[in-house]
C-alpha cells in the first residue's frame, strides 16, 4: 500500500513547495512523483497484500484501477500548468488538492471495509467540492461547487446510513465478513435496506439517473481542467468502488435488487441520450454524455460475473482517454475564444485541422466506431450483458448508440462546416503531447486491446 | 500474405498521399493505386494456379471475447477486390483536371476507403469485417461533407446515422449469434457450420437484424431514402464510390454472411424479401423516369439494378448468385461510368437538368460515343456486361417464382425508356447556347471512359472467367444455405 503513501505524501510535498516558492518545478516535480508512484503500484501486481488491520487489501483489481487513475491524473497535471498560468499564486493549493483526489480514488479501488470506503469517498468528494468552486470570482463555479457540495453530503449521508444498517444486520464493517455473512443465508431485512441505501449512494457518486441532476451544473461550473478530472477519474474511482463493493459482498444478494438496477440503467442510457441531444454547451453535452456512458457501464455491472471487471476496465480505460483527448482540444477552444458553447468550435477544421482531427477522433472513439477504443469497450459490455441474460437492456443500449452519434456529430460538424472567424486556437507544447498521446492511445487500444482486456 | 499486402498498401499509400502535399496528391494517389491494381492481378495469377488456399490467413486477436484476424480470398472476395482495386484508380483519374481544394486530404481519404472497401471483402471473421464495414463509413462521410454540395450537411448526417443504425442492429445480430453459437466463435467457418444448429426460431429474428444492415447500405426500397440526396449532394468521386463499390458491401454481404449464417431466417423471411426487393425495382423505376435531375436519375436506376441483384440473391439458386456476381462488377463499372458522363456534363454546362440540355452530340463525337456504351451497358443491351447479369438473375428469379420474374422483368423495359429518353434529351437533338460550347473530352476523361467501355464490351462478349471464379464460393455457400 505504498501506493497510498507516496500520493499522501507527494500531495503535502506540493503545500511545501508553496512555502519555499519553488512553483516553477511543481508539476515537473508531480509527474515524476506520479511516474515513481505509478512503477510502486505495478510492482504489487499479482501480490495480494492487506494493510492497516484488513483494512486496505491490495489486488490486481486495485492496482489496475489504481495504475488507470495514476495515468489519467499525470495527463491532467500535464495540462494544469498552462491551465493554470495566469492564477500561479495558487497552483500549489490546487494541485495538492487534486492530489488528494487521486488518494481517494486509490482508497475506493482498494477498500476492504466500509470505514474505508466511506474514507475515501469523502476525501474524493471533499477535494472536489473545493475545486468546483476554485474559480472563487465566478457565480457559476461558486454555484458549482456549493451544489455539489449540499448534494455530495446528501449522498454520503445515505452511503453511512447504509453503511450503519448493514453494520447492524453483520455485526461488521468488514468485507469478508459481509460476505460470509450474505454466504450464510438467514439474512435480516435490515442488511437490505442498508444495501439499498448504499446503492442509492454509489449511483449518486456515478450520476445515475435519477440521482444526476448535479452533474452537468457542477460539470458547467467548474474549471475546464477540474471537469476534466470530474468526467473521468472521479467516474472510474466510482465505478471502481461500485463493483468492488457488490461484487465482494452484495453479490448472491443481487438479485433482490436486479429489478431496480435494470430500471436504473435503461432510464441512465435513454435520459442521457436524449438530453445530450438539446444541449448546447460543450462541457453540459460531455456531462450527459457522461451520464449515458454511465448507463453502459452500469449495464455491465448488472447481473454482473467474473468477467465484468475487465469489461469495466477496458471500458473506462477507453472512455477516459478518449474524454481527456476532447478536453485538452476543448480547453484551447474555450480560452481562445472566451465561450464554452459548441459554436465555440466553428470553423476549427480550417483554423486548426491538427486540433480538429483530434477531437473528431475522440469524438469517433465516444460514439463507438470502430478502430478506436471507444468501440470494442462498447462491444465488450454489450457481449457481457448478453452472456448475463440482458438481451432487452441490450438492445435499448445499442438503440441509444444511434441516438450517441447525433449529438457527438454536432461537434464534428460545427469544425467543418460552419464557418471561421479570425480568432486563432493554438497552444502550448504540452496539449499537444497530451492529444497525441491519448490519440495514439485511443487508436493502439483499438487494435491491440488485449493489452487490458484480460487483465483479472 | 499476399492478403495481408493487398489490404494493408492502400494504407499505407494513404498516409503517403496525405504527406505529399497538395499538388502532387493526386498523382501519387494514382500512382499507388495503379501498384495495388498491379497487386491484384498477380493475386489473380495465383488465384489461378492454386486457389484460393494460399490467400488464408489466421492470428488470435481477442482471446474472450474470440475474435481472430481472419482474412482470406475465394473466387468471390477476389472479385470483389478486383472490382474495387479496379474502380479506385479510375476514379481518381477521373479527379484529374479538376479544381480540388485541400487535395491532399481528398485523395488520402479515397485510398482509406479502398483500404476499408478491401478489408469488408477479405474480412473472413465476422467481427472484424464488421469493423472494416464501419470504417467504411468514416472516410465516405467525410469526402461528402467536406466537398459536397450545398446541402451536404443534413444530408451526409442523415446517410450517417442512417447506414450507422443498420450497423448497429447488425453488431447486435453478431453478437446474438455469437452467443447462440455453440463453438462461441465469430469465425466465419464456425459461424458456417453450426448455422443450422442455432434455433430457428431465434434465426428468424436474427434474420431481420442483418437484412436491415444490408437493405439500408444496399439499398432496398423502403429503406432508400437516404440514398439519392447522397448521391446527389457528394462530390462525383464519392458518389462513384458509393454505388460503384461501397452499395456492393451490401449485396457482397448478403451472399457471403446472411445466406449461410441464418440459413432457417433465410428460408423463413427470404419470399418477403424477395417480394420487397421486386416491389423495389418497379418503384425505383418508376420514380427514375420522373427524375429531371441527371445524378437522380442515375441513382433511382441504381436503386432498380440493385434490386434486382438482391432479388436473385434470395432466389436462392446458382442461376440467380452467378447472375448477382456478374451483375454487381457490371454494375459496378457501369454506374462509375454514368457518374462520370453526369460529372463531365456538369463540369461544362454547370447543369444537370434533362430537360435544359441537347444536342451534345454534335459538338462532342467523342463523348457521345462512350456515353452511348455507358447507356447501353446499363439497359442491358446483349453483349455488353449489363446484359449477361441481368439475363442470369431474371432467369433465376423465374426459376424461384414466374409471377416474380415478370415484375422484375420490367426494369429492362422501364430501363430502356428512362435511359434512352435521357439520352435523346441530352445528347441528341439540337444545340441550345448552354450546350453548344461543350468541349470534348480530355485526356484523362478519355482514358476513363475508354477504359470503362472497353471493360463494358469485353465482359459482355466473355463473361466466362468470372462464372468460374465466383462457382466453387457460392456453391460451398449455396450448400449451407440449403442446409435444413
Amino acid at each position: 500500500m505504498n501506493t497510498l503513501i507516496y500520493t499522501s505524501i507527494l500531495g503535502l510535498l506540493c503545500m511545501v513547495v508553496e512555502i519555499f516558492d519553488f512553483r516553477k518545478i511543481l508539476v515537473p516535480m508531480i509527474i515524476l512523483g506520479l511516474a515513481t508512484i505509478f512503477y510502486i503500484n505495478i510492482e504489487d501486481w499479482n501480490h495480494v497484500q492487506f494493510f492497516y488491520n484488513n483494512m486496505l487489501r491490495a489486488d490486481n483489481y486495485s492496482v489496475a484501477f489504481s495504475g488507470l487513475a495514476i495515468v489519467i491524473s499525470a495527463f491532467v497535471f500535464v495540462l494544469s500548468s498552462d491551465f493554470y498560468k495566469d492564477d500561479s499564486k495558487h497552483i500549489s493549493d490546487y494541485l495538492a488538492i487534486l492530489v488528494f483526489v487521486l488518494c481517494g480514488a486509490l482508497i475506493m479501488f482498494s477498500f476492504w471495509n466500509m470505514a474505508m470506503l466511506f474514507l475515501g469517498i469523502e476525501i474524493l468528494s471533499i477535494s472536489l467540492y473545493i475545486m468546483a468552486g476554485s474559480k472563487r470570482f465566478d457565480v457559476r463555479s461558486n454555484e458549482a461547487g456549493f451544489k455539489y457540495f449540499l448534494m455530495g453530503s446528501f449522498a454520503s449521508g445515505f452511503l453511512l446510513f447504509g453503511i450503519a444498517l448493514i453494520y447492524g444486520a453483520t455485526r461488521s464493517f468488514h468485507l469478508a465478513n459481509i460476505a460470509a455473512y450474505v454466504a450464510a443465508g438467514n439474512i435480516s431485512p435490515i442488511f437490505y435496506v442498508g444495501m439499498t441505501m448504499m446503492l442509492v449512494a454509489m449511483l449518486f457518486k456515478v450520476a445515475a439517473v435519477p440521482f444526476h441532476f448535479w452533474s452537468p451544473d457542477v460539470y458547467e461550473g467548474a474549471p475546464a481542467l477540474v471537469t476534466t478530472l470530474m468526467s473521468t477519474l472521479v467516474k472510474i474511482a466510482a465505478f471502481g468502488a461500485f463493483y468492488r463493493l457488490f461484487y465482494v459482498c452484495f453479490l448472491d444478494t443481487l438479485g433482490s435488487i436486479n429489478l431496480i438496477l435494470a430500471i436504473v440503467t435503461a432510464a441512465t442510457i435513454i435520459l442521457g441520450n436524449l438530453t445530450a441531444l438539446s444541449q448546447i454547451n460543450f462541457k453540459r453535452l460531455l456531462a450527459y454524455s457522461g451520464i449515458s456512458h454511465a448507463g453502459y457501464l452500469l449495464l455491465a455491472l448488472i447481473s454482473m460475473k467474473g468477467g465484468t471487471a475487465n469489461a469495466i476496465f477496458y471500458y473506462s480505460s477507453g472512455y477516459a482517454i478518449a474524454t481527456i483527448g476532447a478536453f485538452a482540444v476543448a480547453i484551447l477552444v474555450f480560452k481562445a475564444m472566451k465561450n464554452e458553447n459548441i459554436d465555440a468550435f466553428n470553423g476549427l477544421g480550417k483554423k486548426n485541422p491538427l486540433l480538429a482531427a483530434a477531437l473528431t477522433m475522440s469524438m469517433l472513439s465516444l460514439a463507438g466506431i470502430p478502430p478506436f477504443a471507444g468501440f470494442l469497450g462498447k462491444y465488450y459490455i454489450f457481449s457481457e450483458a448478453i452472456k448475463n441474460g440482458q438481451i432487452a437492456l441490450t438492445f435499448i443500449a445499442v438503440l441509444n448508440s444511434i441516438i450517441g452519434v447525433y449529438y457527438y456529430f454536432k461537434v464534428i460538424l460545427a469544425m467543418y462546416t460552419k464557418p471561421a472567424d479570425e480568432t486563432e486556437v493554438s497552444g502550448n507544447v504540452s496539449y499537444y503531447v497530451i492529444i497525441s498521446v491519448c490519440l495514439l492511445l485511443s487508436v493502439l487500444l483499438g487494435i491491440f486491446p488485449g493489452v487490458l482486456m484480460h487483465l483479472f | 500474405m499476399m492478403t495481408l499486402l493487398i489490404l494493408f498498401f492502400p494504407l499505407v499509400a494513404s498516409l503517403l498521399v496525405l504527406i505529399s502535399g497538395n499538388k502532387l496528391a493526386s498523382k501519387v494517389a494514382l500512382f499507388f493505386s495503379v501498384i495495388e491494381l498491379a497487386i491484384t492481378f498477380y493475386c489473380y495469377l495465383i488465384y489461378k494456379q492454386s486457389g484460393a488456399e494460399s490467400f488464408y490467413y489466421f492470428k488470435e486477436w481477442i482471446a474472450d471475447p474470440k475474435i481472430s484476424f481472419h482474412l482470406g480470398m475465394d473466387g468471390l472476395s477476389l472479385l470483389m477486390v478486383i472490382l474495387t482495386n479496379f474502380l479506385t484508380p479510375i476514379i481518381i483519374l477521373s479527379a484529374f483536371n479538376r479544381n480540388i481544394e485541400n487535395a491532399k486530404g481528398y485523395f488520402s481519404l479515397i485510398t482509406f476507403m479502398q483500404f476499408a472497401l478491401v478489408g469488408v471483402f477479405v474480412a473472413y471473421d465476422g467481427l472484424l469485417y464488421y469493423i472494416f464495414w464501419e470504417l467504411a463509413l468514416i472516410p465516405i462521410y467525410f469526402i461528402a461533407l467536406r466537398w459536397g454540395g450545398a446541402n451536404r450537411v443534413n444530408v451526409t448526417l442523415k446517410f450517417f446515422i442512417y447506414t450507422l443504425a443498420g450497423s448497429l442492429l447488425m453488431l447486435f445480430g453478431f453478437i446474438m449469434l455469437y452467443h447462440y453459437n455453440p463453438s462461441h466463435s465469430f469465425d466465419i467457418r464456425e459461424l458456417y457450420a453450426n448455422a443450422s444448429k442455432v434455433c430457428s426460431c431465434n434465426q428468424s429474428w436474427l434474420f431481420w437484424l442483418f437484412f436491415a444492415a444490408f437493405a439500408i447500405k444496399i439499398p432496398i426500397v423502403p429503406f432508400h431514402t437516404w440514398q439519392a440526396d447522397t448521391y446527389k449532394e457528394a462530390p462525383t468521386q464519392g458518389t462513384m464510390l458509393l454505388a460503384g463499390i461501397m452499395l456492393k458491401m451490401g449485396t457482397y454481404s448478403l451472399i457471403r454472411w446472411l445466406i449461410p449464417i441464418v440459413p432457417a431466417g433465410v428460408a423463413e423471411w427470404g419470399p418477403y424479401a424477395i417480394v420487397l426487393c421486386v416491389i423495389g425495382i418497379v418503384y425505383a423505376s418508376v420514380i427514375a423516369i420522373m427524375q429531371k435531375d441527371l445524378k437522380k436519375l442515375f441513382a433511382y436506376s441504381s436503386v432498380a439494378h440493385v434490386g434486382l441483384i438482391a432479388a436473385g440473391i434470395f432466389a436462392l439458386n446458382m442461376q440467380g448468385l452467378q447472375g448477382s456476381v456478374v451483375q454487381m462488377l457490371a454494375h459496378g463499372v457501369n454506374v462509375v461510368g454514368l457518374f462520370f458522363c453526369a460529372d463531365i456534363i456538369f463540369n461544362r454546362t454547370q447543369s444537370l437538368n434533362v430537360e435544359g440540355l441537347g444536342g451534345i452530340r454534335n459538338v462532342a463525337p467523342k463523348f457521345n460515343t462512350l456515353f452511348m456504351i455507358v447507356v447501353l451497358g446499363s439497359v442491358a443491351l446483349p453483349l455488353t456486361n449489363g446484359f449477361i447479369g441481368e439475363f442470369l438473375l431474371l432467369f433465376g428469379v423465374y426459376e424461384y417464382n414466374t409471377w416474380l420474374s415478370v415484375f422484375a422483368g420490367l426494369t429492362i423495359i422501364l430501363g430502356a425508356v428512362y435511359m434512352l429518353r435521357m439520352f435523346q434529351n441530352v445528347m441528341l437533338g439540337n444545340t441550345n447556347e448552354t450546350t453548344s460550347v461543350f468541349e470534348d473530352l480530355k485526356w484523362n476523361e478519355m482514358l476513363v471512359l475508354g477504359i470503362i467501355a472497353i471493360v463494358i464490351i469485353v465482359m459482355g462478349v466473355y463473361p466466362k472467367p468470372v462464372f468460374e471464379m465466383a462457382e466453387p464460393a457460392l456453391q460451398q455457400i449455396l450448400n449451407n444455405a440449403l442446409i435444413k
